[in-house]
């Protein structure tokens, strides 16, 4: 029996151009930008200079903040510009810039590295080193999860394979191809954190990646793989917590508050694949898809690949109405093609109007469904009403801060009302009152 | 191909096919059967008011939306004729048709624009322009016939009179006086459960409205008598709007909490005052007064049964 979660939508999945494509390699580009900020935290220092020649998995920006994960060159190359760039996060971010010089030359200090030689503690070091951060879009530093607060005992490790997104299956290709990695990431996991039991939860929709994972852990008994109703959306981290293990997180808390740490899939997979190989993290797959595209697909890109460079090696058929960055449910609509892949981005997707229509706001009539589908359980329509007329209080009590931004209430909003874009409004004000206070 | 232009918005991408004419048009097709039937039972005349009904409540919605210069497609939306034809539902077949009109008139003038269009009003607009039809032609609002439109009583009026009432089975399937709406319970049922297996409304209302009613009227004995217990749960279930009234008006979305609890607490209140009325009040049917009033505090309601979100859990460091 699937598990899930209270509340939550089921939009049209559309996952059926690429879900069954194998990985595929994406050249590397002329030139890679490469964000300082990459993560959620401090922005990186850079440690290459302008005319600095490069190696293909060097540390190029590092930083002393207690939450920060250093980047690496992509390519190897010379560095041409260090300059804010356009960032799929919307603003401008320092970025190092590297001409590829084609060679992949490696940097001397790239090494494979054996898991059961190193200590939980190395093992914590190597993870920030290889500049592993979530990558299932949330970009937290994963170095910085595995350590509880004083306290607190871990007791279980998730991997979040439900990737509930519509269009992305870049977590579904990662956990079907590469199944004995996912397995080995989360044993390294496990090791750090000395939790004796595994779990990954993947939704039902994704049978063969169910399988691939049962063969890769075969007959071991300290990692599940929990079966999860296919539902959006499952793979938040807090509502796989609670169809998982049947816990909540509370308030303000994040999961290692109660013992848990979750980790996408793609992150376990990349931090066995840099274990193997050395390398830190310098490429990501990502989902390419949207009627606008020629050849949909997954891709292995290097970090720092334009999303231009993608779509011109994939094809257009015709100039998208949107372009984001992940998934079309909480992804980020871009302004421009020449924002870099970075490691938290999962898809690509260029979509035409008719995938995803603009639609007028009107009033709200009070039907309560995105009350009925929150799987926060708060108030959606009444936090954007508070929010729009900057009455921050009564948003807060309707629950403002525990939003996570799914965008289930706006989905089902028979009036096509914001709510998403009117609670994050009421969520700053909140913290801006806050900051004043 | 070159990209010039991106449009820029905030998540989510993707929406349902969700609105509130597509849910609107779902609730007139679930009044439909119970619509036609009346026609049939009753005669032509009936699908005159029917049809004067809705028609009326969409063109006074469009006339207003232009005095107060808004966008007029909002008359369109399929609200307006979702409350113009549940005002005719809630007219006998005697009336004259001009008690619809001014009846939809009223709903839409005095029940919604006033208080500022879709999503403003307190009140259920068809039941509060019922509610001023009542008492302004309570004869006429009382002129129940039966087939042919002759002259009948209710059978709630009979029950009340302590007279010979229809069988349960023409009850159930509508043979009987009554509203034009009321009649057949069968067939709002068949409505009602569509609605609720689309979600387009809670079934928390319609349940537990009707399951306080078909109690109380069970358990309480009716004026004049001692016994408890002794009631004719029922009678009262597939008597009078309560069927019409707790799957299609107590439901109304603006009108009724937002709150799951809330619901609950609507249908129970709803369902109290219902069988107050019928056993002990100056009037055989109590469903609009109850839902009217519990229109009235349904701002109270939401307050007070705010639910837990997700992050209310206690015992975690």
């Amino acid at each position: 029996m699937a598990r899930t979660f209270v509340g939550g939508v089921h939009p049209p999945y559309r996952k059926g151009k690429t879900c069954f494509l194998p990985i595929e390699r994406l050249s590397a580009p002329k030139t890679v930008v490469i964000p300082l900020l990459q993560h959620i935290g401090g922005i990186n220092a850079p440690l290459v200079a302008v005319g600095e020649r490069v190696f293909f998995g060097q540390k190029i920006g590092d930083s002393d903040a207690p939450i920060a994960c250093p980047v690496h060159a992509s390519v190897s190359g010379r560095v041409i510009a260090l300059e804010k760039r356009a960032h799929p996060n919307g603003r401008e971010v320092l970025s190092v810039v590297i001409e590829n010089d084609y060679a992949d030359e490696v940097h001397p200090s790239v090494e494979p590295k054996n898991m059961d030689d190193m200590s939980p503690a190395d093992l914590l070091q190597w993870i920030r080193e290889a500049g592993i951060v979530g990558m299932g879009g949330g970009g937290f530093p994963t170095h910085a999860k595995l350590t509880p607060p004083a306290g607190v005992t871990l007791d279980a490790v998730l991997l979040n394979g439900a990737e509930c997104e519509p269009y992305l299956t870049t977590d579904h290709r990662v956990m079907v191809e590469w199944a004995e990695d996912v397995v080995l990431g989360l044993r390294c996991l496990m090791k750090v954190t000395g939790v004796k039991q595994g779990y990954i939860g993947v939704e039902v929709n994704k049978q063969d990646a169910v399988a691939e994972l049962r063969r890769a852990v075969a007959s071991a008994r300290d990692i599940q793989i929990v079966p999860l109703a296919v539902k959006y959306p499952q793979g938040a981290e807090q509502q796989l917590i609670q169809a998982c293990l049947n816990r909540r997180v509370p308030k303000g808390r994040r999961p290692v508050h109660i013992g848990v740490v979750v980790n996408n899939v793609h992150t376990a997979q990349s931090i066995a694949h840099s274990l193997r190989t050395g390398l830190p993290c310098v490429e990501r797959v990502v989902t390419v898809d949207g009627a606008s595209v020629e050849r949909p697909g997954n891709v292995l890109v290097r970090i720092g690949t334009s999303f231009a460079d993608v779509l011109t090696e994939r094809g257009l058929t015709s100039e998208p109405y949107k372009l984001l960055s992940g998934g079309p449910m909480m992804g980020i609509a871009m302004h421009t093609p020449a924002v870099p892949v970075c490691k938290c981005t999962s898809g690509i997707l260029a979509l035409s109007r008719a995938e995803s229509p603009a639609t007028e706001a009107m009033t709200c009539v009070r039907c309560a469904w995105c009350i009925d589908v929150c799987p926060m359980l708060i108030y959606p329509t009444l936090i954007a009403q508070y929010g729009e007329r900057g009455r921050t209080e009564e948003a807060e009590k309707y629950g403002a801060l525990e939003c996570h931004e799914c965008g289930a209430c706006t989905y089902v909003c028979p009036s096509h009302i914001p709510l998403v874009q009117w609670i994050r409004l009421a969520k700053s004000d909140i913290y801006a009152r806050r900051n004043r206070g | 191909m070159e990209i010039k232009k991106l449009a820029v918005s905030s998540s989510p991408h993707l929406h349902s096919q969700n609105s509130v004419r597509r849910a609107m048009l779902w609730v007139l097709a679930a009044l439909a059967p119970a619509s036609l039937f009346a026609v049939y039972y009753y005669g032509f005349y009936v699908l005159v008011l029917l049809v004067a009904g809705p028609v009326v409540a969409v063109a006074s919605e469009a006339l207003i939306l232009r005095l107060r210069r808004k966008p007029i497609t909002a008359a369109f939306d399929g609200s307006a004729a979702v409350t113009g034809l549940l005002l005719a539902l809630n007219v006998p077949a005697g009336a004259s048709w001009w008690l619809v009109v001014i009846g939809a008139l009223l709903a839409i003038g005095i029940g919604k624009q006033v208080f500022g269009g879709i999503g403003h009003n307190p009140f259920n607009p068809a039941l509060a322009a019922r509610a001023i039809l009542v008492v302004s032609w309570p004869e006429r609002m009382t002129r129940w016939v039966g087939p042919g439109l002759v002259s009948s009583a209710t059978p709630l009026a009979e029950y009340r009179a302590g007279n010979l009432v229809p069988s349960n089975f023409d009850l159930f399937f509508g043979f009987r006086p009554g509203s034009l709406g009321e009649m057949s319970v069968f067939l709002l049922l068949v409505g009602g459960i569509t609605l609720i297996y689309l979600e387009i409304i809670d079934w928390k209302i319609p349940v537990s409205f009707i399951g306080t009613v078909a109690f109380l009227t069970w358990v309480l004995p009716r004026e004049g008598q001692t016994a408890f217990f002794a009631g004719d749960p029922i009678f009262h279930v597939l008597s009078g709007g309560l069927i019409l009234g707790a799957f299609f008006m107590a439901t109304d979305w603006t009108t009724s909490p937002i709150t799951k609890r809330g619901r609950v607490v609507m249908g129970v209140g709803a369902g109290i005052i219902t069988a107050i009325i019928r056993l002990y009040g100056g009037l055989p049917e109590g469903v609009t007064f109850a839902i009217l009033i519990m229109n009235a505090c349904t701002p109270l309601i939401d307050r007070y049964t705010l639910g837990k979100s997700y992050g209310s859990v206690r015992g975690a460091a």
